[in-house]
């Protein structure tokens, strides 16, 4: 058994400890927001938190988040979670959808590091995040709203 | 009109996918049931309905259309709403069942692909919203016992000139009544609230936290997930293998054989994975096995020489090119390109005894459910064919011998077990449907005074609907028009022209790839034209708009284009500047790219200013978006795109050899939409044709050199 924290919630798995995190997300716990999209790490469709920062679970051990909090788009929370889903509804970002729930948590880890990012760091943090559709021109406007929002939030 | 069905008085729907009340409406057009339809067999009238509303005012639109990201859930569900005057927060848009009654309007089969979703449903649906709507204030005239005249529908409500007021949902019993209306009355253009205005799209809440279901994404009780191996070899088949060691994986439950591989059924994606490299499998590779992409070009080149279809000719080509001023000869060889979805292929069959449920994100869905009912052995009407949201299709889900659902079915039938076959991504990049590849001759030439005189285009490349039910269709005097779109209707004014198509062998699978023929043949027309403005020492611009004096449409679309990117004042300093404009599937793009070489000696693209022609908008920010996209994924093919062959095996496996366009890639696009414009077109494929030619003229501009090949290859850009 291994021993999982998340979304805030300990979960316990009876997996082989080599299993990428990303399947035992989706299969073992139903999280299907995280999605698989090359298995490689060259995509970021399967992105997530682990210990806060982000990672790709299509090729992490899920041995290596044990004990370890992990957070997926389904736990992604106010603070973070609700500017960037109101600036991507916003922008109407989302074409197919699929890879989204990657670029926005890999948005969240850039938007927590640094609350007012230039393009070229929006380039830096989310150039490992393919969209097919082609909608990085609205998630680049989303981010910018979102450290809005955010930043609007806290006065 | 008097096809309008009142379905809410059918016991069938009552009973069945619609049950919970409400009032639905369906509507059928004569002469819907063609060619595959018909061939299908499926005879019952059932259920057909595109409107429900509910006693809660919720307005349900059925979407006979696939959401794949192009936005047809929420174009279609704003044509009912207009006409019915709903309450646009109160929509939402659910994919239809399979059933003739959802058959494509123009093409009479179920199914998405053509960019065809917004106009071919311009009539029907409206005429459902419109139907739905007198109806309600039939119903309410009844209730207050009043004139109809003197009512009016408006954002969810019928209102009467006296004042009173009732709410949809509380006609909603009243209205399930009623016959629907002897004539349907649709609304004045003018007097459109939703139609025409920027709408956020319904599917985006659920895109941005995790709760979309896409087919990858849908579980059932009991279901176990399967990989297949298949041959590495387009046409190869199994000679034996060893399942003992796939079968020592813990978690693994069956290995079989099946059609198209070994399929391994496990608990798990990773265990069937594991179990699927344990396979010990002898191929037989089949007539490819020595496949290379160096010797089929030259195949191709050989067969460009020999005599082939003629699909245009005009005057004598080949005397005015010999009598020409100046000549411009050129041999062009594009690639096979994968669609690379970032879904990879999926679907979840469940086959029982008498019926049979599948789960797919599909673009086809009556030949993927006739399919599915051979493989289970049952009729059509006993298979339920759920269609999810599509994880990007762009035409790899619109698969003419539905390979990846027959998989799934011949596997849970064998396992009798519901089953989920997930391609990996190396599966999905290696598993063929490719856009052909094309091999093109140009021998084109000016007169002394600089007029286009001839102009002989010879294009090389596979036919995928030759031998399909579509060939019919698609293939007219032995001409296929998915290899000629877009230089057959070349639409420059060329006295001497001929185009003529050469039908290479078929082995590699190939199939519709986002504007497929205008993919391949716009870049050749465009750029050719833009090497004749030069020859003839005239601006691109001037040249093209002088040889337009048939096609306003298109000159206006190239007008605005150049207009907006300021055409004629000088590029900004590095850049060159490039314009392109094509027009497809009913529809005028234009494309002005700015771009410079890199360090790296890439090309770097800075801006991309797009007009388009596609007639009137329902949603003016889904052309804008289906612009965007369509920019990114025609750079990503002239930047990166190319499936080459080895020893009869795909040498591209993923994404860090069959490379995406990305973030610090994505130029700044401005998109202008043709005000006022009166042919309604698509908007899904438009946008690609002129992408590549577009960067190749402004790529031309910088270094004085033609490019021939795509992807762009950095040698092909270097000065001298």
């Amino acid at each position: 058994m291994i021993k999982l924290k998340v979304n805030g919630k300990d979960r316990s798995v009876d997996v082989d400890p080599e299993t990428p995190l990303l399947w035992v997300i989706r299969e073992s716990l139903g999280l299907t927001g995280t999605k698989f999209g090359c298995g490689m790490a060259q995509c970021g469709a399967c992105t997530v938190h682990l210990d806060g920062e982000a990672v790709r679970s299509c090729v992490t051990p899920v041995s290596r988040a044990e004990g370890r909090p992990v957070t997926t788009i389904e736990g992604l929370g106010a603070d973070l979670g609700g500017p960037l889903q109101q600036a991507w509804i916003a922008e109407d970002v989302p074409q197919c959808g699929y890879c989204q729930s990657g670029q926005i948590m890999a948005a969240a880890v850039l938007l927590r590091e640094n609350p007012n990012p230039t393009d070229k760091d929006v380039d830096d943090a989310m150039t490992g995040n393919i969209c097919r559709c082609g909608t990085y021109q609205r998630i680049r406007c989303a981010i910018h709203l979102a450290a809005k929002i955010k930043a609007g939030g806290k006065k | 009109m008097n096809d309008i069905v009142n379905l809410s008085r059918r016991d069938v729907l009552k009973a069945g996918a619609f049950a919970g009340g409400g009032l639905i409406l369906g509507v059928t057009l004569p002469g819907f049931v063609r060619n595959a339809a018909a061939q299908q067999g499926t005879t019952n009238f059932a259920p057909n309905a595109f409107v429900r509303i509910g006693l809660d005012e919720s307005v349900t639109v059925i979407v006979p259309h696939s959401e794949m990201g192009q936005g047809a859930y929420t174009s279609v569900a704003m044509m009912v709403a207009e006409e019915l005057e709903a309450d646009w927060t109160k929509v939402r848009a659910e994919s239809a069942p399979v059933d003739p009654a959802y058959n494509h309007t123009a093409f009479g089969i179920q199914m998405t692909g053509g960019s065809t979703s917004t106009w071919s449903e311009w009539k029907r649906l409206r005429e459902a919203g419109a139907a739905a709507r007198q109806m309600l204030i039939t119903a309410a005239a009844e209730k207050w016992d009043v004139d109809p005249a003197g009512c009016r529908a408006e954002n969810g409500r019928i209102l009467h000139v006296s004042g009173r007021v009732l709410r949809f949902g509380e006609l909603v019993e009243r209205a399930s009544r009623l016959q629907p209306p002897k004539e349907v009355i649709l609304k004045d253009p003018k007097r459109f609230k939703i139609i025409g205005k920027a709408t956020k799209r319904l599917d985006t809440p659920e895109k941005t936290n995790g709760k979309a279901i896409f087919g990858i994404d849908v579980s059932v009780p009991g279901m176990k997930v399967a990989l297949v191996a298949r041959p590495p070899v387009f046409g190869g088949k199994v000679k034996s293998f060893t399942a003992d060691h796939a079968k020592a994986v813990p978690g693994v439950r069956h290995v079989l054989e099946i059609p198209r591989g070994v399929a391994v059924v496990a608990d798990g994606f990773w265990p069937a994975k594991l179990g699927r490299e344990a396979l010990e499998i002898e191929w037989d590779d089949g007539p490819l096995a020595s496949l290379d992409t160096r010797t089929q070009g030259e195949q191709y080149a050989a067969l460009a020489r020999e005599a082939g279809a003629v699909a245009r000719k005009e005057g004598d080509a080949a005397a005015a090119f010999d009598s020409a001023a100046k000549k411009v000869e050129a041999v062009y060889d594009l690639p096979y390109l994968a669609h690379a979805a970032m879904e990879p292929l999926n679907c979840v069959a469940d086959v029982r005894e008498d019926s049979c449920e599948v789960w797919v994100g599909t673009q086809f869905q009556t030949g993927d459910r006739a399919a599915a009912a051979q493989e289970a052995g049952l009729k059509p009407e006993q298979v339920k064919l759920h269609t999810t949201l599509l994880g990007g299709g762009f035409g790899r889900r619109a698969v003419i011998d539905s390979h990846f659902v027959r998989e799934a079915v011949q596997i849970s039938k064998a396992v009798k077990a519901p089953v989920k076959v997930i391609w990996t991504r190396e599966d999905d990049m290696r598993g063929g449907f490719y856009r052909p590849r094309a091999y093109h001759t140009v021998k084109a030439g000016v007169d002394t005074a600089g007029a286009p005189a001839a102009w002989e285009h010879h294009i090389v490349c596979q036919s995928f609907m030759a031998g399909t039910p579509f060939e019919g269709f698609m293939v007219k005097e032995g001409v296929d028009e998915t290899a000629v779109e877009g230089a057959r209707d070349n639409p420059y004014e060329i006295p001497n022209i001929r185009v003529v198509w050469h039908h290479a062998p078929p082995g590699v699978p190939t199939l519709w790839w986002r504007s497929v023929g205008h993919s391949h043949n716009a870049f050749i027309v465009e750029t050719i034209i833009d090497e004749l403005a030069h020859a003839a020492g005239r601006d691109p611009r001037e040249y093209r708009l002088g040889l337009l004096g048939k096609n306003p449409r298109i000159k206006r679309a190239l007008e605005l284009a150049t207009e907006k990117a300021g055409w004629g004042n000088p590029a900004p300093e590095g850049r060159g500047r490039g314009v392109a404009v094509h027009e497809s599937f009913g529809s005028v793009v234009a494309h002005v790219i700015e771009a410079s070489i890199g360090k790296d000696g890439r090309p770097k693209v800075h801006r991309v200013v797009c007009a388009i022609d596609c007639g009137p908008v329902v949603n003016p920010d889904t052309v804008r978006a289906q612009m965007e996209s369509a920019i990114a994924f025609g750079l990503t093919a002239a930047l990166y795109g190319e499936i080459t062959f080895e020893r009869g095996r795909v040498r591209e496996r993923n994404f860090h050899d069959y490379q995406m366009l990305r973030m610090n890639e994505m130029p700044a696009v401005e998109v202008h939409i043709v005000p006022d414009a009166e042919k309604m077109g698509g908007v899904g494929e438009p946008g690609v044709p002129p992408v590549a030619p577009a960067l190749a003229n402004a790529l031309f501009a910088i270094t004085g050199k033609r490019l021939r090949h795509l992807p762009i290859r950095a040698e092909d850009l270097k000065k001298g």
